[in-house]
C-alpha cells in the first residue's frame, strides 16, 4: 500500500483537506471522502463520461484522473450548479425538456454542457452534436437532451 | 370524476414536468452508491476465469491473510444457502439448473462468482480478490445453443426445457399450401445496460431480528418473498429497500447471486455489507438476453393470406437459469403471431442452457425477438408473392371487426386476448403522416442515382398490465401532506409523477402536492414492482380507485361539517367548496383530516383517518399496438447504416402524461437501434467473453441515434382498465430491428439479405461483398 499523502481538493469554492492514498480517482475521492455524491460513476474507463466534473472549468472524466493530481485546482460538481435556490439555466432547461428519465447519467451530462457552453457561448448546432456524443445516456434516447442544451445555451447568452 | 370547474395543472393527460427531477439535476439522489452505514464491510467477487469446469479447489489462503480483510468466502462456508429461486415460486421441472450464490461443484460461464472477499475498504478488497485461485478441472465448452445439447451434471442435457405453443393443424395446412416461405434468422446476444451498474447493501439489526437490503429494483416485493424463502424468513423481519435506480430494462432488480450474499454476511459477519458492480462485471454478470435462432415458414394462399406459421426455434439461456425460469421462451412462443391473424400456428422452442452468462429479460422480452422474425418472414412472403410488403402485412391483420380476438396461446399464465384496435386503421394513419407514396418515389430516384437508400416497416402488438391484482393506499394527514403508498417501483420512467398525477385528479388538488412511495417492503404488504409495462397500468388504476375512495370520504365528512350533501360539493386546490360557489366557504383537507383524527369528537362513527386502501383486479393482460418505419442510407465504403428518418405510431389507450410516454417510445427507440445496428455479446471458442467494456459492447451515442417522430393515438382505450391505460415502456423498442433490417434490405436491393442482427459495418460489408455491391 503506498503512503498517503496531504492535499487540498477545491470543491465548489470549499478546500476538502485529505490525507489521500495515490492510487484513489478523483472520482471516488470527491465522492467516498468529500462527501459529494451527485458525481456518478458509470464505467471508470472513460467511456460513458457520467462522471464529468470541471477541473479548472474544463470537463474531465474525473475517473480517469487521481485525486493527488487534482491538489490545489479548482474542481465544480452538480452540487454546485445552482445558485443556492435558483436552479442553472442548464438544470432548468433539463427538467423543461424532459432530458433525464433515469437521472444517473445527467450530472455528467450538466457539467460537460456547462464546461462547454461557458467556454464556447456561440458554439453551433453540429460542434455541440459533436461534443454532447462524448456521453451516454441510456434512458432518453439524446433527442430531449440536444433541445435542452440549446434551450440553455439561448438562456446563457441573455444572461452573460 | 373530477370536473371541468376543478381543472387544474398536473391530471390526466397533462405534459408537466417530473416530480422526480429536482434531486436529480442538482446531484441529490440516493443510488445505492451513494448510501452508506457506519462500520460497513465492501464485498468484492472473485468471478471464474473458465467458461466450464469441475472445481478442484479454491485456494483462499493469502487474501485471507491479506491486511483488511475480514474474511473469504466460497461456497463451502455457506453451503445451507440454496440456490436462487424463481421469481414466481418454486419449479421442480427447472430446479436442477438454478445458480448458487457461490458456484457449487462447476463454473459455468466465465464471471460465474466462485469466492466473495469482504474488506474494510473496496480497494483492499479488490486487491485480495486477486489473490484467490481457483483450481478447475476444464470441461467440454459449448457456445453454440443449436448444436447438439450437452450433459448437465450426469442428471439432464442441457436442453433444460422445450416450450411449445400453437394450434390448428400445421402438417395438413402446410401440405396443402399454395407456397411455403421459409427463412432462417438470428437475433444477437444484448442486454438492457443501464447507466448504473447494480450494488446492493445488506444490513443485519440483530435486536429487532429485521434484515434489510438497499439498492433492491424493479421488485423489491417479490424479491423479499424469494429472499424469505431462501433464508426461512417471515417478511415482517425481512425489508427491502429501493432508492433512486439508474435504469432498469428488466435486468435491473432481479435477484442475483450479489444480493444473497450481501444479506447473509450481514447477519453472519455481524456488520452492514456493501457490494458495488464495475462496468467489467456488468457485462458478464448481469443478465443477458435476446440470443435466438429461428428456422420459421409460412403457408401461403394464392392471394397473400398466411394460413400457417410453423416456427422451430433455439434460446441461448447461458450457464443456468435464473429468476425467470423460461418466461422469455413462453413469451416468444406466445407473441410471435403479433398483430396477424394466421389461422393456425406452431411455435417450438428449444430453451438450452450454454457456457455463456445467464440470460433473461431486457425490455420487450420476447416481443423483440419474434417481432423481428415475424416482420422478416413478412418481407420474405412478399417477395416470393411478388407483392407489396404494405399490403402483405394488411391482408393478414386482425380487423377491428374480430376484436376482442382470442387465441388459444398463453403468456405469463395469461390467455392472449387482443384487446379492441384498429391495426389497419393506425396504419393508414402512420402512412399518410409519413407521406409513404412520395416516400417511395423519392427513395427511388435516389437509388437510381446509384443511393443506397431504402425503408422499411415493422408492426407489431404490445402486452402490458399484467395482472392479477395491485392495491394502493393514501393517507392525508391533518397538515393536508397527501402520502399515495404503492408497491410500484421507479426504475426512472416517471412512476411518482404517473402516480401523483392519477391521484390529483380525483383528489382536487396540485400534482406537487402528492408524495409518492414506492419499493419499500416495510409501508405496504404486496407489490407488483415495475416490470413487463404493468405499473402505470395496475398500480396507476389501484392508485385512482383508492382516490376516488378518500375523495368520497373526504366529501361526507365535509358535507356534515358543511350542513350540506356531498352530491354538492366538490375539491379544488385541496380544498373542498360547494360546486356552484368555488370562491365561497370552503374546507381544506387537512382540515376534513382534523375532522376524522381517532379523538375527534365531530367523526362521529366514521373510520378514523383521511385515508383509504383499495385493490385493482384485472383478468387480461391489455395488448397496445403500432408499428415503426425506418429510412436509412447504407455507405457501401464502409458498410455504416445512417438512420434518415425514423416514425413510430402506437395506440396508447390513454395518456397520463404524453411528454413521458414519448420519452419511452424515443428511449426504447435509441436502445432499439443499438440492439439492431451495434450491440452484441461476443464470445471465443473458448468461451472468453469478447465485450466486457464499452469500448467492445458499443451503445448509441446521440450521433447514431435519430430522434422519431411520434404518432401517439388514444383511439382505443383498453377494455380492460376503467381509466383505459395501456402501458408505454416497451413499444418503443419492439418494432425497430425489423423496421431497420427492412430498410436496408430496400436501400442495398437484395430482398432478405439481413439474417441476423446487429448489422455491423463487418456483417453488411461481408452482405455487400457476396452480392457483389
Amino acid at each position: 500500500m503506498s503512503k498517503k499523502k496531504d492535499i487540498t481538493l477545491n470543491i465548489n469554492g470549499r478546500d476538502h483537506n485529505l490525507s489521500v492514498d495515490p492510487r484513489w480517482t478523483l472520482a471516488d475521492t470527491i465522492r467516498d471522502h468529500c462527501g459529494q455524491t451527485g458525481t456518478h460513476l458509470g464505467c471508470e474507463h472513460g467511456v460513458c463520461g457520467a462522471c464529468t466534473v470541471l477541473v479548472d472549468d474544463s470537463p474531465v472524466r474525473s475517473c480517469l484522473m487521481f485525486g493527488i493530481q487534482a491538489d490545489g485546482k479548482k474542481i465544480r460538481t452538480v452540487e454546485g450548479l445552482a445558485n443556492g435556490s435558483e436552479y442553472h439555466p442548464l438544470q432548468k432547461a433539463f427538467m423543461e425538456n424532459h432530458a433525464l428519465q433515469c437521472g444517473y447519467c445527467t450530472p455528467g451530462f450538466l457539467m460537460l454542457a456547462t464546461g462547454v457552453l461557458e467556454a464556447q457561448p456561440d458554439i453551433s448546432d453540429d460542434e455541440l452534436n459533436d461534443v454532447l456524443s462524448s456521453n451516454l445516456c441510456r434512458c432518453t434516447g439524446y433527442a430531449n437532451i440536444i433541445k435542452a442544451v440549446r434551450a440553455a445555451r439561448e438562456e446563457m447568452r441573455k444572461t452573460s | 370524476m373530477a370536473t371541468a370547474t376543478n381543472r387544474m395543472l398536473g391530471h390526466l393527460g397533462d405534459s408537466v414536468e417530473r416530480l422526480e427531477d429536482p434531486p436529480l439535476v442538482t446531484g441529490k439522489g440516493r443510488f445505492v452508491g451513494d448510501i452508506n452505514f457506519p462500520d460497513q464491510l465492501h464485498m468484492r467477487i472473485v468471478r471464474s476465469a473458465h467458461a466450464h469446469g469441475t472445481i478442484k479447489s479454491i485456494d483462499t489462503s493469502a487474501a485471507e491473510a491479506f491486511p483488511g480483510v475480514i474474511a473469504v468466502w466460497t461456497n463451502a462456508d455457506i453451503d445451507d444457502v440454496p440456490p436462487i429461486d424463481f421469481r414466481e415460486g418454486s419449479d421442480p421441472t427447472l430446479a436442477l439448473f438454478r445458480q448458487y450464490p457461490l458456484a457449487r461443484e462447476l463454473v459455468r460461464y466465465v464471471g460465474d462468482p466462485v469466492a466473495a472477499v469482504f474488506a474494510e475498504d473496496p480497494y483492499t478488497a479488490e486487491d485480495a480478490a486477486e489473490l484467490v485461485i481457483l483450481n478447475i478441472d476444464p470441461l467440454p465448452i459449448l457456445i453454440n445453443a443449436d448444436e447438439t445439447p450437452q450433459d448437465f451434471m450426469g442428471k439432464a442435457t442441457t436442453e433444460a426445457a422445450v416450450v411449445e405453443q400453437g394450434y390448428g393443424d400445421i402438417e395438413t395446412t402446410f401440405a396443402n399450401a399454395h407456397k411455403i416461405v421459409e427463412i432462417d434468422v438470428k437475433v444477437s446476444r444484448h442486454t438492457g445496460v443501464p447507466m448504473e451498474c447494480r450494488g446492493a447493501i445488506g444490513r443485519y439489526d440483530e435486536a429487532r431480528d429485521v434484515l434489510e437490503m438497499y439498492g433492491a429494483a424493479k421488485v423489491p416485493h417479490r424479491n423479499r418473498d424469494t429472499l424469505c424463502r431462501m433464508l426461512n424468513r417471515p417478511a415482517s423481519g425481512m425489508h427491502l429497500f429501493e432508492g433512486h435506480t439508474g435504469g432498469g430494462f428488466g435486468i435491473r432488480g432481479e435477484l442475483y447471486p450479489e444480493d444473497v450474499l450481501v444479506c447473509v454476511a450481514a447477519i453472519r459477519l455481524g456488520r452492514p455489507v456493501k457490494w458495488i458492480e464495475d462496468r467489467q462485471e456488468h457485462l458478464m454478470a448481469a443478465n443477458h438476453s435476446r440470443q435466438q435462432r429461428h428456422i420459421i415458414r409460412a403457408a401461403v394462399a394464392e392471394d397473400g393470406e398466411i394460413v400457417g406459421l410453423d416456427d422451430e426455434l433455439y434460446l441461448d439461456q447461458g450457464g443456468y437459469i435464473r429468476t425467470h425460469g423460461t418466461r422469455v421462451a413462453n413469451m416468444t412462443t406466445g407473441t410471435l403471431p403479433g398483430p396477424y391473424r394466421f389461422p393456425v400456428y406452431r411455435s417450438v422452442c428449444h430453451f438450452r442452457l450454454t457456457n455463456k452468462t445467464p440470460a433473461a429479460t431486457y425490455r420487450s422480452p420476447g416481443r423483440c425477438e419474434s417481432t423481428f422474425v415475424r416482420e422478416r418472414l413478412m418481407d420474405a412472403v412478399a417477395v416470393a408473392m411478388d407483392m407489396d410488403p404494405i399490403a402483405v402485412r394488411r391482408r393478414n391483420l386482425i380487423s377491428l371487426e374480430e376484436m376482442p380476438y382470442g387465441r388459444a396461446l398463453d403468456v405469463l399464465g395469461d390467455s392472449v386476448e387482443h384487446d379492441p384496435g384498429d391495426y389497419a386503421g393506425l396504419l393508414d394513419q402512420g402512412l399518410a403522416q409519413i407521406g409513404w407514396e412520395d416516400l417511395q418515389k423519392q427513395l427511388e430516384e435516389r437509388r437510381a442515382n446509384g443511393e443506397m437508400v431504402g425503408s422499411g416497416i415493422s408492426m407489431f402488438f404490445e402486452k402490458s398490465g399484467l395482472g392479477p391484482s395491485d392495491g394502493a393506499k393514501i393517507f392525508i394527514d391533518n397538515t393536508g401532506c397527501i402520502e399515495v403508498v404503492t408497491g410500484g417501483a421507479s426504475i426512472g420512467q416517471g412512476f411518482e409523477t404517473a402516480m401523483a398525477q392519477i391521484a390529483a385528479e380525483d383528489l382536487g388538488t396540485d400534482y406537487r402536492r402528492i408524495r409518492v412511495v414506492h419499493g419499500q417492503t416495510n409501508r405496504i404488504d404486496y407489490g407488483v414492482g415495475a416490470h413487463a409495462s404493468r405499473a402505470t397500468v395496475l398500480t396507476g388504476t389501484a392508485v385512482s380507485l383508492t382516490a376516488q375512495a378518500v375523495r368520497a370520504k373526504a366529501l361526507d365528512m365535509a358535507a356534515e361539517l358543511m350542513q350540506t350533501t356531498a352530491e354538492s360539493l366538490t375539491i379544488t386546490d385541496g380544498a373542498v367548496h360547494s360546486k356552484n360557489n368555488p370562491t365561497g366557504p370552503s374546507l381544506t383537507l387537512g382540515e376534513i383530516a382534523e375532522a376524522l383524527l381517532p379523538t375527534s369528537k365531530i367523526r362521529g362513527d366514521r373510520e378514523p383517518y383521511l385515508k383509504g386502501e383499495e385493490w385493482f383486479h384485472i383478468d387480461h393482460q391489455t395488448y397496445p399496438y403500432g408499428h415503426h418505419i425506418a429510412v436509412v442510407k447504407v455507405d457501401p465504403d464502409t458498410g455504416g447504416v445512417e438512420i434518415e428518418k425514423y416514425f413510430i405510431a402506437y395506440d396508447i389507450g390513454r395518456s397520463i402524461n404524453p411528454m413521458m410516454i414519448e420519452g419511452q417510445l424515443v428511449g426504447g427507440l435509441a436502445q432499439g437501434v443499438g440492439g439492431a445496428l451495434f450491440e452484441e455479446f461476443t464470445y471465443t471458442e473458448a468461451g472468453d467473453p469478447q465485450a466486457v467494456t464499452f469500448a467492445d459492447y458499443l451503445m448509441p451515442t446521440l450521433q447514431e441515434t435519430p430522434e422519431p417522430e411520434i404518432l401517439l393515438t388514444e383511439d382505443f382505450p383498453s377494455i380492460r382498465t376503467p381509466l383505459g391505460i395501456k402501458g408505454a415502456g416497451e413499444a418503443g423498442i419492439t418494432g425497430a430491428a425489423g423496421a431497420i433490417a427492412s430498410a436496408i434490405d430496400n436501400a442495398i436491393g437484395i430482398p432478405g439479405a439481413v439474417t441476423e442482427t446487429p448489422v455491423s459495418p463487418q456483417r453488411l460489408k461481408k452482405i455487400l461483398r457476396e452480392h457483389g455491391k
